[in-house]
């Protein structure tokens, strides 16, 4: 393992440091946490706080997005680990105004109950929470019997949609129940090249062969559902889509925001490359985005390969909400 | 005699020097099917529980509202939470009861409430599901306790991280129950309980 650390034990706090160091004007760390809030108090007054985090390792998520506009809390817990309930329940405490705070929550067993946690801990002291459970990952069959589907890159889509509704001064209630209409619109599915290595265990998730990759992986090194040779991007592009299509019917009369999401060691010149390829693929569909981001936002440390999310824009408001302006590290 | 604070105490240190014991262990069963941290998470946790009770607490809720509180504050991930509420419904029930299969019974409830397993899911639920009803009866044995982990093995994982496997769960012993065996045994060795 080759790395620019210190001490294993350390990435964490030693990470959150850095962060709120160098963009003092976004973010300000909650004392004695690994939790950041937003710098821009002003910006807080009077709106239901939107709080996010989960396991370290996935940078800039969560930190990244916190700012005017976006989360007003974010929690970072040890890499690939849950941050506990007692972190997230500061968080919850730093942003209440009184109107509430909203939950965004990636669906692992140790996030929802963590969170689910935290929860009972702010209902007791009387700050109203509600959440989500985001699970847009559709390598991973959806079922009652299982944990479900994981939450990847679609969330930094439900972080913006959420973070602007706020910012606007909209009720908890209101956030709440847009938060479940767009749920079940954003989709996502990935391919990796390799394995992400945890500082702390020093060894790769998993191994693939020099000339082998893997579709379906989650953010952790989950197993995906098929191993096969290195291919074209061109081909990549049409594995993705094809799997995203069978989920959402791609339907040239719609509106879309897609987000091609490096995984942590993918350059930028292959995300444009494999960018280039999807719209000509999209184009097959007679879909032209509305809204497209391309680049590093949802990593998975060293990880190199691309996850692709397509958010069906079922309500006009949710394109105009992505396009309003914030104040982050990383939008 | 019961459940007192000091056999309390001394329960938890037992169950401490277990989980550092076999933390390694743990943790590989933890890699086959999951991300590999079970031992390390635990052994930070139960460290910290040894810690905080050398201070000895006031009462029997005292002190199980501190394992709880500890717990969910350093272990993380999925089991500080199912291991805290553990404790809290213990601290709970024990403001009625000292009655060490009432105060596991309520805690069982309250891990299944938590994660929404099942008997038979592969979790820490098939064990206390398992051994509960043999700590009321007077009847637990370490070779109870034995065939209850490695019952799990067979099972296929519904739950948690390691569901993403689904057949492939199969042949590996559950990491969590595994640590739950370890806490059972620590309370069948620790003198007047039971």
């Amino acid at each position: 393992m080759k790395k620019i650390i210190n001490d294993p034990a350390n990435v964490v706090p030693e990470m959150v440091e850095g962060m709120v160091r160098s963009y003092p004007q976004y973010l300000e760390k909650i004392k004695d946490t690994a939790a950041v809030v937003r710098a821009d108090k002003d910006s807080m007054s009077g709106k239901v706080g939107i709080v996010s985090g989960g396991g370290s390792g996935h940078e800039p998520t969560h930190a990244g997005f916190v700012g005017k506009g976006m989360l007003s809390a974010a929690v970072c817990g040890q890499v690939f680990t849950s941050p506990t309930p007692d972190q997230i329940y500061e968080a919850i405490k730093a942003v209440d105004q009184g109107k509430g705070v909203f939950l965004v929550i990636k669906n692992y067993s140790g996030d929802v109950m963590n969170f689910d946690m935290a929860k009972d801990m702010a209902d007791m002291d009387n700050i109203k929470v509600k959440s989500i459970v985001v699970d847009d990952d559709i390598a991973v069959e959806n079922s009652t019997f299982t944990q479900g589907r994981r939450g990847v890159a679609g969330t930094i889509f439900m972080h913006k949609i959420v973070g602007a509704l706020a910012q606007e001064g909209a009720s908890l209630d209101e956030i709440d129940a847009t938060a479940k209409k767009v749920l079940p619109n954003i989709k996502t599915i990935a391919v990796a090249l390799s394995a992400a290595t945890n500082p702390e265990t020093g060894k790769p998730g998993f191994v693939l062969k020099d000339d082998e990759i893997e579709y379906g992986v989650g953010i952790h090194s989950e197993p995906g559902y098929r191993r096969e040779k290195i291919r074209p991007a061109k081909d990549l592009v049409t594995e993705l889509v094809g799997k995203l299509n069978d989920e959402m019917h791609l339907d040239g009369h719609k509106k879309y925001a897609v987000l091609v999401n490096g995984m942590g060691a993918t350059p930028l010149m292959e995300q444009y490359i494999f960018s280039n390829d999807l719209l000509d693929k999209l184009n097959e569909f007679n879909v032209k985005p509305a809204f497209m981001k391309v680049g590093n936002y949802m990593t998975s440390l060293d990880m190199a390969g691309i996850s692709l999310t397509v958010f069906e824009l079922a309500d006009e408001k949710w394109l105009e909400y992505l396009n309003k302006p914030v104040e982050t590290i990383a939008w | 005699m019961g459940l007192t604070v000091n056999n309390l105490v001394e329960w938890m240190n037992n169950f401490a020097t277990k989980i550092e014991q076999n933390k390694q262990y743990l943790s590989d069963l933890d890699t086959a099917i999951g991300d590999g941290d079970h031992g390390f998470n635990m052994s930070r946790g139960m460290s910290a529980v040894s810690q905080k009770l050398s201070t000895m607490p006031d009462s029997i809720t005292d002190a199980f509202k501190q394992i709880a509180m500890t717990l969910i504050s350093t272990v993380g991930g999925a089991s500080g939470p199912l291991y805290g509420t553990a404790f809290l419904e213990m601290a709970k029930k024990s403001s009625s009861t000292s009655d060490i299969g009432e105060l596991l019974e309520a805690a069982l409830t309250g891990i299944k409430k938590r994660g929404g397993a099942v008997p038979g899911d592969k979790t820490m639920v098939d064990v206390w599901t398992e051994l509960v009803p043999e700590v009321k009866d007077h009847s637990l044995t370490a070779a109870k306790i034995d065939e209850a982990v490695a019952h799990t093995k067979e099972l296929v994982a519904k739950k948690g991280r390691a569901s993403y496997l689904g057949e492939r769960s199969k042949g590996h012993i559950d990491p969590g129950s595994q640590s739950s065996g370890y806490l059972f045994k620590a309370l069948l060795e620790t003198e007047g309980i039971l």
